[in-house]
């Protein structure tokens, strides 16, 4: 045995044997073992390259949304237009309609840009400014009808394109077809901006405000529909946590096996995998054509996503009762606890962590959703009027932010596209502070048993 | 009484009854709990719900049967020349229920005395003026038919409105007056309470059955109503999608054959992207990858599922299908001129594929990671290298498992409305080219339903059809997919 060891018989042990160095067969397995791993390596990273380039067009498309450019012009309220009879009677004063203080805007504006340089007519300075700005101008003389007569300045929304020009959106070439703005109007910015005459503030009216008309780009906003999906959200929670809660003692604690408990879990189990927009069709059926309840109301939009929400919260609720040891439930039945009181007494409160952490997890899903809404009729431009209070908060029309995000994503106008994005990072926003609430409520209260 | 109103009184009652019932249970046991059954509180949580529930119960059962029994009731009075000239019974009986609601208007705002209301007759009064002053537009002049009509309708709303209360506060007190009769030391109170609340959660539990059954008989009763417009054989065989915008009748060719055609070619474009990179990714991640990759990379890429769809939609429409028109266009990179549009099959596909990748790998991660590590070591054993291990052993073994979940992947692509309606495009065509713009069945439920609350036409009506072809093919989908895993799961224990 040792000597065979020792003196190899020649030729049984032929070069390519050696353990040292690897035979073809070899190479090319553990090439394969290499592509195989490269494989993995490259599906995992264009996925993360997917959510990269997301996150990007998001960010780079959508923070434009958040500021916007204001022109500082002096206005003078003349009193020969705006109030004729000179007794500064508000009723008088409600009379001149925003065309009667176009001129006077007008007229700012060509006394503003007296010294520069330009190709623009007199008539044609306007198109800089929004058209909101004769209804700016109105409301503070309305305010304010001392006023009249004096010289004011005003801080007045410029218009879409300027806006654009000046974050770089809108590029000189773009405008050779566009009627409203000319290559002349941007000479004219520009030395509005060297003058200082222009602003670029943050854009609060963006995040307060209500959804505006198809041609002023600049002065939507998504705070109307913002409130929309708060009262929807509402709804949800209101509906969806306590009958998926009780839905989930029921099955966990209490449903003898037969065959109606089969079919309910069947049924939950199921309804989790039903597109989003037949909710929508059931939506439209039930709460609309059959109860009534008024069309693009906040409350059927929550009813409905109540209804798409709760196998959501169902399923996240058994688990985190089943997380519960049997021995709690023991010791309560020892101590004398009826069945109902170990449950609503040690169960419930012991899981309800894990309850809340699936009830926001559920909310953001529904705070997301789009296609059942317009169904039901919630789109964008309804979200033009706040809502007067609780009740009309419910009831009135509105609409809710991704319903309105779609909306704009719809319009003509490539201005809205920014807002469309602006949106988006609004509601992420919502998304992920709700997503962080439901980890840390999970972190702090989870307990291992 | 408004609704809201009654519910308050109800609920009042029932707080009410739950002290009383608490001190009547006290008083019997002479102030002393050891005397009692039952803990005080389910003495007084008996007598609140024997008081809320019942009256609840009745205000339910009338708001649905009300409405029914008077429309039955005013309906009769219509004459048929007149339901000739509105077009249909459900169009005059709106015009009733607006005019009824203009004279309670009216009586509010003191335009109409109380019994005026119901007495003014047709040919001494200007009705459709008189309502437009109290700010209720109608759409045509009243007929006389329709004014008394909705003097009978308002008389009956009211009458019902009236009884209706009545019915209910009388059943909160019948049942408030047998509890607390009942109420009596030996009365077993947890006993009936804890049988009333489990009552409770059966209910809400059913509440998943009624969904479901809601959503089939709504989507049925409306379809049955689409064939008795439009024929079964052409919905289903037609390969012409083309409705008419006219509003009512004729000219629509509504097949859904091109619909169905878009809708699997894009879930297959979606499936071509999602399946391979999120099989790998899985692979990779419950194989390779070391504790702290795997920590950080499965929650990024799980991040790519919890985005709402609307902003894939946004990012197809605006990111991913200009893009693709730069490189696939008439003057793209390539200059193969494949691509005139930026919605096509391509750019959705593309994007839900993204959307997909997360769903396939965490499903088949944790479909890979429940084989048992017997089996990997077994192999290692033999002499394979981990990647044999993983195409030779681990697939084939958690292979149905893989099979289902790429199925359920495949119900949600077809389910998936945002992306589709902003970056697929708006014409139903059949179609090889997946360059070109074509539209799916979610698509077009949205634009045949969107902002429109009537559903008499077929062009509106054909959303419900379109639904409930999704809603059949999702849950075969779905069903088949639990059956394949059931099936052919492999038991290692």
């Amino acid at each position: 045995m040792t000597d065979a060891t020792a003196n190899p018989i020649p030729g049984t042990a032929s070069k390519g044997k050696s353990l040292l160095e690897q035979d073809d067969r070899t190479k090319r397995r553990n090439a394969a073992e290499k592509r195989f791993r490269a494989y993995g390596i490259a599906a995992i990273s264009i996925g993360l390259l997917f959510l990269l380039a997301l996150l990007w067009a998001i960010i780079n498309n959508g923070i434009p949304a958040f500021t916007q450019t204001f022109i500082n012009l002096e206005v003078e309220l003349a009193e020969e237009n705006l109030d004729p009879n000179g007794n500064r009677s508000l009723e008088d004063i409600r009379k001149v309609s925003t065309f009667g203080y176009n001129p006077l805007i007008g007229a700012a504006l060509i006394a503003e840009t007296a010294d520069i340089e330009t190709e623009v007519s007199d008539g044609d300075l306007t198109k800089i400014l929004s058209a909101s700005a004769a209804a700016v101008v109105r409301n503070y003389v309305i305010e304010n009808p001392d006023q009249i007569g004096e010289t004011v300045e005003f801080r007045l929304l410029a218009s879409s394109r300027v806006d654009g020009y000046l974050k770089g959106r809108v590029q000189r070439e773009d405008l050779a077809r566009d009627r409203n703005l000319d290559a002349a109007h941007l000479d004219l910015i520009d030395e509005m901006v060297t003058r200082g005459s222009t602003e670029r503030v943050f854009n609060w009216d963006f995040i307060l405000g209500a959804d505006a008309s198809e041609s002023r780009p600049e002065q939507a906003g998504i705070g109307v529909s913002m409130l929309g999906s708060f009262f929807m959200m509402i709804v949800v929670l209101f509906a969806a946590l306590p009958i998926g809660v009780a839905a989930s003692i029921y099955l966990e604690e209490f449903a003898p096996q037969n065959k109606f408990t089969d079919l309910i879990e069947v049924n939950i189990s199921n309804l989790a995998a039903v597109p989003s927009i037949v909710f929508g069709i059931l939506g439209l059926a039930v709460f609309i054509q059959f109860a009534h309840l008024p069309q693009s109301a906040p409350l059927v939009g929550g009813l409905t996503l109540t209804l798409m929400t709760l196998p959501t919260i169902v399923i996240s609720t058994r688990a985190s009762l089943k997380a519960v040891p049997p021995s709690i439930r023991d010791a309560a039945l020892g101590v004398g606890a009826s069945k109902m009181q170990s449950v609503f007494h040690h169960v419930l409160p012991l899981a309800m962590p894990g309850i809340l952490t699936g009830t926001i997890i559920g909310l953001a899903q529904a705070l997301g959703e789009t296609a059942p809404l317009l169904l039901i009729g919630m789109v964008g431009y309804i979200a033009s009027n706040y809502p007067d209070g609780v009740a009309s908060g419910f009831l009135d029309p509105n609409s809710a932010m991704p319903a309105q995000i779609y909306e704009w994503a719809k319009r003509a106008d490539p201005a809205y596209y920014e807002r469309a994005w602006g949106g988006i990072i609004v509601l992420l926003l919502f998304l992920l502070t709700m997503n962080i609430i439901a980890i840390i409520l999970r972190r702090r209260f989870e307990r291992r048993w | 009484m408004s609704n809201l109103l009654i519910v308050i009184i109800v609920f009042g009652l029932g707080a009410i009854g739950f002290l009383i019932g608490r001190n009547r249970a006290m008083a019997s046991g002479e102030g002393d709990m050891r005397n009692l059954h039952s803990l005080p509180f389910y003495y007084g949580a008996n007598v609140g719900f024997s008081t809320m529930i019942p009256a609840i119960g009745v205000l339910a059962l009338w708001l649905i049967a009300q409405p029914f029994a008077i429309n039955n009731a005013v309906s009769g009075m219509l004459s048929a020349d007149n339901i000739e000239a509105a077009g249909s019974r459900s169009l005059v009986m709106s015009d009733v229920r607006r005019v009824s609601e203009g004279l309670d208007a009216a009586v509010t705002q003191g335009v109409l005395a109380r019994d005026e209301a119901s007495e003014i007759a047709f040919d001494t009064t200007d009705v459709r003026a008189l309502l437009a002053s109290v700010g209720v537009a109608l759409g045509s002049e009243v007929s006389a038919d329709t004014l008394r009509a909705a003097q009978r309708y308002r008389v009956m709303a009211n009458r019902g409105n009236l009884l209706k209360t009545i019915a209910v506060i009388a059943a909160a007190l019948a049942g408030l007056a047998m509890s607390y009769r009942a109420t009596t030391k030996d009365f077993r109170a947890r006993n009936v309470v804890e049988r009333g609340v489990l009552m409770l959660l059966i209910c809400a539990a059913s509440i998943a059955v009624l969904t479901t059954l809601g959503i089939i008989l709504s989507l049925i009763f409306n379809t049955i109503e689409f064939f008795r417009l439009y024929a079964a054989s052409e919905f289903f065989l037609g390969l012409r999608w083309n409705p008419s915008f006219s509003g009512r009748g004729g000219g629509s060719e509504l097949g859904i054959l091109p619909l169905l055609w878009g809708t699997l070619y894009i879930s297959f474009v979606a499936l071509l992207v999602a399946v391979p990179l999120g099989l790998f990714a899985a692979i990779y991640l419950s194989e390779y990858a070391s504790k702290r990759v795997r920590s950080v990379a499965k929650p990024l890429l799980e991040i790519l599922a919890g985005i709402p769809t609307i902003v894939y939609g946004l990012f197809a429409l605006l990111t991913v299908g200009p893009l693709l028109v730069d490189v696939f266009g008439n003057d793209g990179l390539l200059g193969v001129g494949w691509m005139s549009g930026g919605t096509a099959v391509m750019t959705a596909g593309l994007v839900m594929g993204i959307m997909l990748i997360p769903f396939v790998s965490s499903l088949s991660d944790d479909i890979i990671n429940a084989v048992p590590q017997a089996m990997r070591d077994g192999s290692y054993g033999l002499g394979a290298t981990q990647s044999e291990t993983v195409r030779q052993v681990i697939l084939p073994a958690a292979l149905p498992g893989i099979v289902g979940a790429i199925l359920l992947a495949a119900s949600r692509a077809i389910g998936e409305t945002m992306i589709v309606v902003l970056g697929a495009g708006a014409a139903a065509r059949l179609s090889l080219n997946p360059f070109e713009a074509m539209t799916t069945v979610t698509a077009k439920i949205v634009s045949q339903l969107t902002g429109d609350s009537d559903f008499a036409s077929p062009e509106a009506l054909v959303a419900f059809a379109l639904g409930i072809t999704l809603f059949v093919i999702t849950l075969g989908l779905n069903i088949f997919a639990l059956y394949i895993v059931r099936k052919y799961r492999e038991q290692y224990d």
